[in-house]
């Protein structure tokens, strides 16, 4: 799997005009002598975006090397303004990671191959428009073309390679999701798929599973793959893939391999469709950028980058279940996107309400956090709950008061009278209007009158 | 491979060409393949340096890290009529070229 | 003519009202009326009346002012001019006026400097002739039949011609110092990095350096120390602070050590060069300088490693020129052009990468190492900077590989990072001009000027101008 995302950094990865393709108004208005590539503009990089590739690869479980570099692809293509993408080939700025993930109730490591920093292309649409020029000399002559804007040229770009390790259509989708959910948590993209801000590329084949038990350990790979692009959710990475392989399926039992090529995935028709033949293999002639000196990391700047990732959504899963009692369900559904974990936080800091019952008021949405301040849902849960539960020092109050108020009852409990404890904890009840967890008051009850 | 006799054919000269996006006619082809032989012929004489643990350079001026910070340089950035100025085919604020046909 | 002397004493003169900033314009233009139909150094002339216009502005302007304000130059057409059609001498950029300026262009306008013409070259610096032009050769003033040298031949032949006071050209593997020689005047190729890049056009990025033209060493140390330095938009430019480099010219060389490559005067040598720079050595004798004997066998790699590495990055820089946001398409490329492209597409393809590519910035390592073990023991460098004198116009373009052979001893300095000054050392005996060079570390712009301008105190061969020159 190869996946794209471009970083939300305010300006672009090699100049310094505004990122933000999906926000302008018109085309070609965020450009510069360096995105345009004009003649003699030259790229100097975007520090945040190699910082942001670098906490990416370390939040994939990756290897930084301390040396990296950036490198040309050179191809043609009308969206690629210098005839040449700066990226990086082979000394990338993340190495040998990887991501676990769940699987029914299997865990299952996804190998990261690499992680590494490339500029974004500009965008191309095509159209039909007035020819004058037609020969026809008819009037309302039209020709198709293809328009371009460069808003989008230099956008920080990282590009994510997983093993071959993922196995079907539903590990993929998994495996997609959780990613999703980091690069959410580490907040250097919006990863929004319609937007484009974060692209999928599967490369499927398929191969005849030898035995059950060897399942994961394949060998060899097929000597074919197939690379489908335009995939634009995770739902359509799952048909797309599903669909790619009942194709191969049906190639491979006439004794044939599918042809090695690029697939575009049609969302409308459900089925992907020959782009590009890859017989003709592209040559891309990498070298190292001579615009741009290297990057060395010392130790310490790896170490400082490592203090920078927030915690991820496993750590956290396990420190909800733990901290406030949570059961896996609650807390996975919590934290699929940090806001909401966050959120949920701070709404039980103030300990007036069980965590659990902020988290069942969350999950069932029950009040819309969009609009309601954490503050504000503990109110509104305080004021909507009859048996709203007792802080410990509310009830600690309440138990001492009973107690003052009622000394034969505590006289006779000490006594020897054990049913004497059911009376004041009656007394309890009936002081909190029954918002003290009876449990609860027992034992405190007990613990005073020791 | 590479040797005092490289000698290019026409198709690795016209092979090459399409990796350049040049679109040359035959003569120029056949012109070509003695002349980028020639040359290749020339700097096959670095096969015979010894280059044995030697490292690659591919910068002197042995700087490292060099980065700019995250802001936008409005100053900078062209408005869109300056962008195109200098553009043939133009269509509504867009460049324009031939239609690329690679989706449908 | 006002445009005979040196910067600094232009300078003097239009502080002192000598002479206005508008005569010495009216000077410069009148010798392009007057010359430049037979040399063929310009591409584009800035139209007069505007510059006119700004040396009115400084003749009535302050009293105090920078040793450039006011001063005319031509830019090889290789900068990018705001406004200012830029053409690389190609007719891929035939009628491309840039939307920004180039950083030295833009130092220049800020000290009150002013353009007169964007100068003739070999298009995007492919050749050392200015003959791989589409705007017809530049013509050497000291015979119009022969070559001016390049690839920045159009400054070189205007300096000499007194069409401009100075010049920046760019050198890439002599493109300053060959022309310079065959001109007749001092030209700097700068150590990598001293001078930002932004806005020039690139022919190869890790070779490619921005360095000053002149008539003098000083005229170059007056430049330099104006141009040099740290710019943000390129990211290569060199932090390192940028020395007062007139402050150095007058320091009496006694002591100086300077390296003579024994090996380098051999075969293939016109014999009036060799007398030449064995004459410039015992001037440097002279004026006490100490000259040893050294050997730099690697040498006969130099131009392989050359012509592997510039065409390899030439063929991903003029990638960009797809006709689509500016200029015209790539059928406008010369033979020369496509062919260093195509001898860059084949040495970076899957197959031969490791062979040519690799093989050759291997090589590259080599040669710092042999330059810096000289380099420690001696303070400069000797040599000739061209094998022999300019050539009639016509014979290096018949054929590729002799061509490549003329630059046999400018092209090792760009894959090493390293300065190196041209400075014009004699004449042939139907008075060709003869240019040797000094080469030194990485930074020590300093040393070379200052060797250069005591050797130019005890010489008068930069004094000389070319006949029809008048």
């Amino acid at each position: 799997m190869e996946i794209h995302v471009e970083l939300k950094t305010v300006s672009k990865m090699f100049c310094g005009c505004k990122n933000d393709p999906f926000g302008a108004d018109k085309p070609n208005i965020y450009t510069c002598p360096v995105c345009l590539g004009l003649p003699g503009a030259l790229p100097v990089p975007n520090r945040k975006a190699v910082e942001w590739a670098v906490l990416l690869g370390l939040a994939l479980n990756c290897e930084i090397p301390l040396f990296s570099k950036f490198d040309r692809k050179n191809y043609f293509y009308p969206d690629l303004p210098k005839g040449y993408q700066i990226s990086q080939y082979d000394q990338p700025f993340a190495v040998r990671g990887f991501l676990d993930i769940t699987v029914g109730n299997e865990k299952k490591r996804i190998g990261i191959t690499r992680v590494h920093l490339e500029e974004d292309t500009g965008k191309l649409m095509h159209a039909t428009v007035d020819d004058p020029t037609s020969p026809s000399g008819l009037r309302g002559a039209s020709k198709k073309v293809s328009l371009i804007d460069f808003n989008r040229s230099g956008v920080p770009l990282v590009e994510i390679v997983t093993e071959a390790d993922i196995r079907s259509s539903e590990e993929a989708r998994i495996f997609l999701k959780k990613l999703h959910q980091i690069i959410r948590y580490l907040e250097i993209s919006d990863a929004d798929m319609e937007k484009g801000s974060m692209r999928l590329e599967p490369n499927i084949s398929v191969q005849k599973i030898q035995s059950r038990l060897n399942r994961d350990k394949i060998q060899k790979l097929p000597p074919y793959k197939v690379e489908v692009k335009n995939i634009n959710s995770f739902s359509f990475a799952k048909k797309a893939i599903d669909f790619e392989t009942d194709r191969h399926i049906a190639i491979l039992e006439t004794g044939k391999y599918p042809q090695q090529e690029t697939r575009g995935w049609d969302e409308k028709k459900g089925v992907t469709f020959s782009q590009r033949s890859k017989e003709e293999a592209q040559d891309y002639r990498y070298f190292p950028e001579p615009d741009i000196p290297p990057i060395r990391w010392s130790k310490s700047q790896i170490s400082n980058f490592k203090a920078l990732i927030p915690e991820l959504p496993d750590t956290r899963i396990a420190r909800f279940i733990k901290e406030y009692g949570l059961s896996e369900y609650d807390a996975t559904v919590l934290t699929e996107d940090k806001k909401t974990a966050d959120y949920f936080e701070k709404a039980v800091k103030s300990k007036t309400i069980p965590a659990k019952t902020v988290a069942n008021w969350i999950i069932n949405k029950k009040a819309d956090i969009s609009k309601l301040s954490p503050e504000g849902l503990v109110n509104l849960i305080q004021a909507k709950t009859q048996k709203l539960p007792m802080s410990e020092k509310d009830l600690e109050e309440v138990i001492n008061k009973v107690l003052a108020v009622n000394s034969k009852a505590v006289v006779d409990y000490k006594a020897g009278k054990e049913s004497a404890i059911m009376f004041l904890l009656g007394q309890v009840m009936r002081q909190s209007h029954g918002r003290a967890d009876a449990t609860t008051t027992r034992k405190i009850l007990e613990n005073k009158l020791k | 491979m590479a040797d005092k006799n490289t000698k290019l054919t026409p198709e690795e000269i016209y092979k090459l060409a399409k990796l350049a996006n040049l679109s040359l006619n035959e003569e120029q082809i056949k012109k070509l393949a003695d002349s980028v032989s020639s040359i290749l012929s020339y700097v096959s004489q670095l096969q015979s340096l010894n280059t044995a643990n030697i490292e690659e350079t591919a910068q002197v001026t042995g700087q490292e890290n060099v980065f700019r910070e995250d802001i936008v340089d409005n100053e900078r950035m062209l408005t869109q009529e300056e962008a195109l100025s200098n553009a043939k085919d133009k269509h509504n604020g867009y460049f324009m070229v031939k239609a690329i046909f690679e989706e449908e | 003519m006002i445009t005979d002397k040196s910067i600094k004493e232009i300078h003097l003169g239009l502080r002192k009202k000598e002479f206005s900033c508008e005569e010495l314009i009216k000077e410069t233009y009148g010798n392009i009326e007057k010359y430049d139909s037979r040399i063929n150094s310009a591409i584009t002339i800035v139209d007069k009346k505007t510059v006119l216009d700004k040396a009115r502005q400084t003749d009535n302007g302050k009293k105090e002012f920078d040793l450039l304000t006011g001063m005319p130059f031509v830019l090889k057409d290789v900068y990018v001019t705001r406004g200012i059609r830029t053409t690389c001498a190609s007719n891929v950029l035939a009628d491309y006026i840039p939307q920004y300026d180039a950083t030295v262009y833009k130092k220049l306008l800020d000290l009150g400097a002013l353009l007169i013409g964007k100068m003739n070259q070999d298009a995007w610096g492919h050749g050392g002739s200015t003959e791989n032009t589409d705007f017809g050769p530049t013509h050497n003033p000291w015979d119009l039949k022969r070559v001016a040298g390049g690839s920045s031949g159009g400054p070189a032949a205007a300096i000499s011609g007194r069409m401009t006071v100075f010049a920046i050209g760019e050198d890439t593997g002599g493109s300053i110092r060959n022309p310079a020689a065959w001109c007749n005047i001092t030209g700097l190729k700068v150590t990598c990095g001293r001078v930002s890049r932004y806005g020039a056009i690139a022919y190869a990025s890790s070779f490619d350096t921005i360095g000053p033209m002149g008539k003098s060493a000083e005229d170059c140390a007056v430049i330099l120390e104006r141009i040099a330095g740290k710019d943000p938009y390129d990211a290569t430019s060199s932090p390192a602070s940028v020395p007062k480099y007139t402050s150095f010219l007058n320091k009496p060389l006694k002591g100086r050590k300077i390296a003579l490559p024994k090996d380098l005067l051999g075969k293939g040598l016109d014999v009036e060069i060799k007398n030449a720079i064995l004459k410039a050595v015992n001037k440097f004798a002279e004026i006490g300088a100490e000259i040893e004997e050294v050997t730099m066998p690697i040498f006969d790699y130099g131009l392989a490693v050359y012509y592997v590495i510039a065409p390899c990055e030439t063929s991903s820089n003029l990638a960009r020129y797809d006709g689509i946001r500016y200029g015209f398409d790539r059928s406008k490329f010369t033979e020369e052009t496509i062919r260093r492209i195509m001898i860059g597409t084949y040495a970076l393809s899957a197959g031969y990468y490791d062979a040519f590519y690799r093989k050759a910035q291997k090589a590259r390592t080599l040669f710092i190492k042999a330059y810096q073990d000289i380099l420690s023991k001696y303070d400069a460098i000797l040599m000739p900077v061209n094998p022999t004198p300019p050539t009639v116009i016509g014979e290096l373009m018949s054929d590729p590989l002799q061509n490549l052979l003329a630059d046999f001893y400018t092209v090792t300095q760009n894959p090493v990072g390293v300065p190196s000054l041209a400075v014009p050392c004699g004449f042939t005996k139907d008075k060709l001009p003869i240019g040797m060079q000094l080469i030194g570390k990485m930074f020590t712009e300093e040393l070379l000027l200052n060797i250069g301008h005591q050797y130019q105190q005890v010489t008068e061969w930069h004094k000389q101008k070319p006949d029809i020159i008048s």
